[in-house]
């Protein structure tokens, strides 16, 4: 059994405009001691898809139909109360704006042993003790004293790896990480990834890590789901993925990278853009929804919207015309 | 934070010295000669000069002003033209009751206005919330005076609950004095519950959509602590900020209330004062006030810094 779930989970939210859906029967699993990238471009549900696991989104005005199973639970059914014990204990999350989702009025030894107190019933000598073991693990120098220091006497990158103290401080079996690395400097990015590596590696936690940055994609992760307008579109081990990509918009993130750059008529590099724009989400088209952007659509594109289907050993993907090789 | 509260003490004490200066030279500047008001009207210009060196008023505004000062340091805040008694003496007895209502009503304020604004915020958009904000735009509109008499119409003449008016000292008869300062400190502290209500409720509002607060419930944190330790922790400097602000306007509202109510208190001290031209009085009275004003502002910013670390730390060293 997977450690996580999930099969066909639609989120809709209600808006003035009607309930707009930004995540269309996602279906995909994780396992233990597995680093799962969801990536995609800005609003293609990536981080709807990965807060409902929690069920961080604003209940008031969510619409959520399908199944997220957490070790054989139906978190979706689960009263609140109940839920309040998996967050943070069993599932916890790490935010893109470190020094946002840090409370500003409040100690970083607090903040970190709120959460060892609420679900370890450690004393407060005891939670300070393992609040300082924390900020050395997650690589913060001179944990003793920067424990009773506030998050603005912080760095971003320090705020990060404090939020990472927090959200390991339980050793959850599950660990989902919104952008954890786009806010911060690119010099401290690969360190921070490290330390995800290292938790991954010595607690055997499961990360979720939502990117839009395939280039940390494969850095750090041993399988991908790509997403694009609210759908998963391709789901494949990261080696394969990079070796084969299948779905022409995977294709078009990779020759987006720097890395990937053509040299152009002008003797200058290149990257290449994906032309055209990510479709409304209001809309729903019986139809492929990167038809328009794609260079190998065809007729069948717009009759139908291609299922997610098998090319190959653990390799899927929604396209009618799948390509070979990059 | 010792360095904090000498810089805040220190520009607290400028403060009061410019307003004693502008008190000063406002009673200086007001038209008509004391001494010789004091004089009569068929005096001779050796007595009207006598009087003037008697009184100081013939020495340069630099020495009077340096004089002044000495005497409001020492207690001797002079005499009232009315009866003659000392003006220290009746602000001793004035003070007291204006102290009272002025912490009654801010007690009813904040237990109204910030419990309603939390609430009103958690429950938005719905019936609390509707009810809450309602409230606020009738405390904010209803004049004190058409509150209070209508306060008074209500409790005093129709059911009979409460006395309409009048004051018992607190030290001869405890329940006696509640019983009669209830009413106005109602009356007093609900406009101003309504301007806390509303900015507790906008204060709320921000911190409840904050990243911090999403982290918050990340933790498996109750609902009771996402929201009475995180959000609020960080709409408490805004709240402090507007309590401080409108103790100003609580005094004003205090001389209102306490025409009403016929309490003697420092508002009717001062209407009368002002009807009568008593400027000792007027004087010690606007002195007292301003120094009220100073004093809880250094307690507001004070009360800032101990919430929000930013605060403390900036322009002093760091850690």
């Amino acid at each position: 059994m997977s450690l996580l779930e999930i099969t066909d989970l639609t989120v809709g939210f209600d808006t003035e405009d009607g309930t707009v859906h930004a995540v269309k029967g996602v279906s995909f699993g994780v396992e233990r001691g597995e680093i799962l990238a969801l990536c995609g471009e800005s609003g293609c549900g990536k981080s709807v898809t990965a807060m409902a696991v929690p069920r961080l989104l604003p209940s008031a005005t969510t619409r959520l139909s399908g199944s997220i199973k957490l070790d054989g639970r139906e978190l979706t059914v689960l009263p609140e109360a109940e839920m309040r014990r998996i967050r943070g204990k069993e599932v916890a999350v790490v935010f893109q704006e470190p020094m946002t989702s840090l409370n500003p009025s409040f100690t970083v030894g607090y903040q970190i042993t709120e959460v060892l107190r609420r679900h370890e019933r450690l004393s407060a000598r005891a939670a300070r003790a393992r609040a300082v073991e924390l900020l050395e693990l997650v690589g913060i120098p001179a944990p003793h004293r920067r424990v009773g220091e506030y998050p603005h006497q912080l760095s971003g990158g320090m705020c990060q790896r404090v939020m990472i103290a927090i959200a390991v401080a339980c050793s959850p079996q599950l660990l989902i990480a919104d952008e954890p690395t786009t806010a911060l400097d690119v010099t401290i990015q690969a360190g921070v990834l490290d330390v995800f590596r290292d938790l991954r590696d010595r607690l055997g936690t499961a990360i979720i890590l939502i990117t839009h940055d395939l280039g940390v994609v494969a850095d750090i992760a041993d399988r991908a789901v790509v997403m694009y307008a609210g759908r998963a579109v391709e789901q494949a081990p990261v080696e394969e993925l990079f070796a084969r990509p299948r779905h022409p918009y995977s294709l078009g993130l990779m020759r987006a990278l720097p890395a990937a750059a053509v040299v152009g008529p002008d003797g200058r590099r290149r990257l290449t853009e994906i032309p055209g724009m990510v479709p409304s989400p209001l809309s729903d088209p019986q139809e492929c929804a990167f038809h328009p952007r794609c260079p190998s659509a065809q007729a069948d594109c717009t009759a139908s919207r291609p299922p997610l289907e098998r090319h190959g050993d653990a390799h899927l993907a929604a396209c009618f015309h799948p390509g070979g090789h990059p | 934070m010792l360095w904090f509260v000498l810089r805040r003490g220190g520009a607290a004490l400028i403060v009061l010295f410019l307003a004693s200066v502008l008190i000063f030279l406002g009673i200086r500047a007001l038209p008509g000669d004391p001494a010789l008001v004091m004089a009569g009207e068929d005096a001779t210009p050796q007595a009207v000069a006598a009087i003037r060196h008697a009184y100081g008023l013939d020495k340069p505004l630099p020495t009077q002003y340096v004089d002044y000062v000495g005497q409001v340091l020492s207690g001797n805040l002079g005499r009232s033209t009315q009866d003659q008694l000392p003006v220290g003496q009746i602000l001793v007895e004035r003070l007291p009751v204006t102290l009272e209502l002025s912490a009654l009503a801010l007690l009813v304020a904040i237990m109204i206005g910030v419990l309603s604004g939390i609430v009103a915020a958690v429950r938005r958009g719905r019936l609390a919330d509707y009810v809450a904000t309602g409230f606020g735009l009738i405390g904010l509109s209803v004049p004190h005076f058409w509150l209070g008499l209508l306060g008074i119409l209500l409790f005093s003449v129709t059911l009979h609950w409460l006395p309409a008016s009048g004051f018992i000292p607190f030290t001869q008869d405890p329940a006696g004095n509640l019983q009669r300062m209830v009413l106005p400190a109602l009356v007093l502290g609900t406009g101003f519950a309504a301007v806390l209500m509303r900015q507790t409720r906008s204060a709320m509002l921000g911190a409840l959509s904050a990243d911090y607060v999403r982290t918050a419930r990340s933790k498996g944190l109750s609902e009771t602590k996402v929201v009475g330790a995180h959000a609020l922790r960080n709409s408490l400097t805004t709240v402090i900020t507007v309590l401080g602000l409108q103790l100003g306007a609580l005094i004003s509202g205090a001389v209102v209330v306490e025409q009403i109510f016929v309490l003697p208190g420092f508002g009717k001290l001062t209407i009368d004062a002002v009807l009568t031209r008593n400027y000792p009085v007027i004087q010690a009275v606007v002195l007292v006030t301003v120094t009220g004003y100073v004093l809880v502002n250094l307690l507001v910013d004070i009360a800032y810094a101990l919430l929000n670390p930013r605060v403390r730390l900036s322009g002093g060293s760091r850690g």
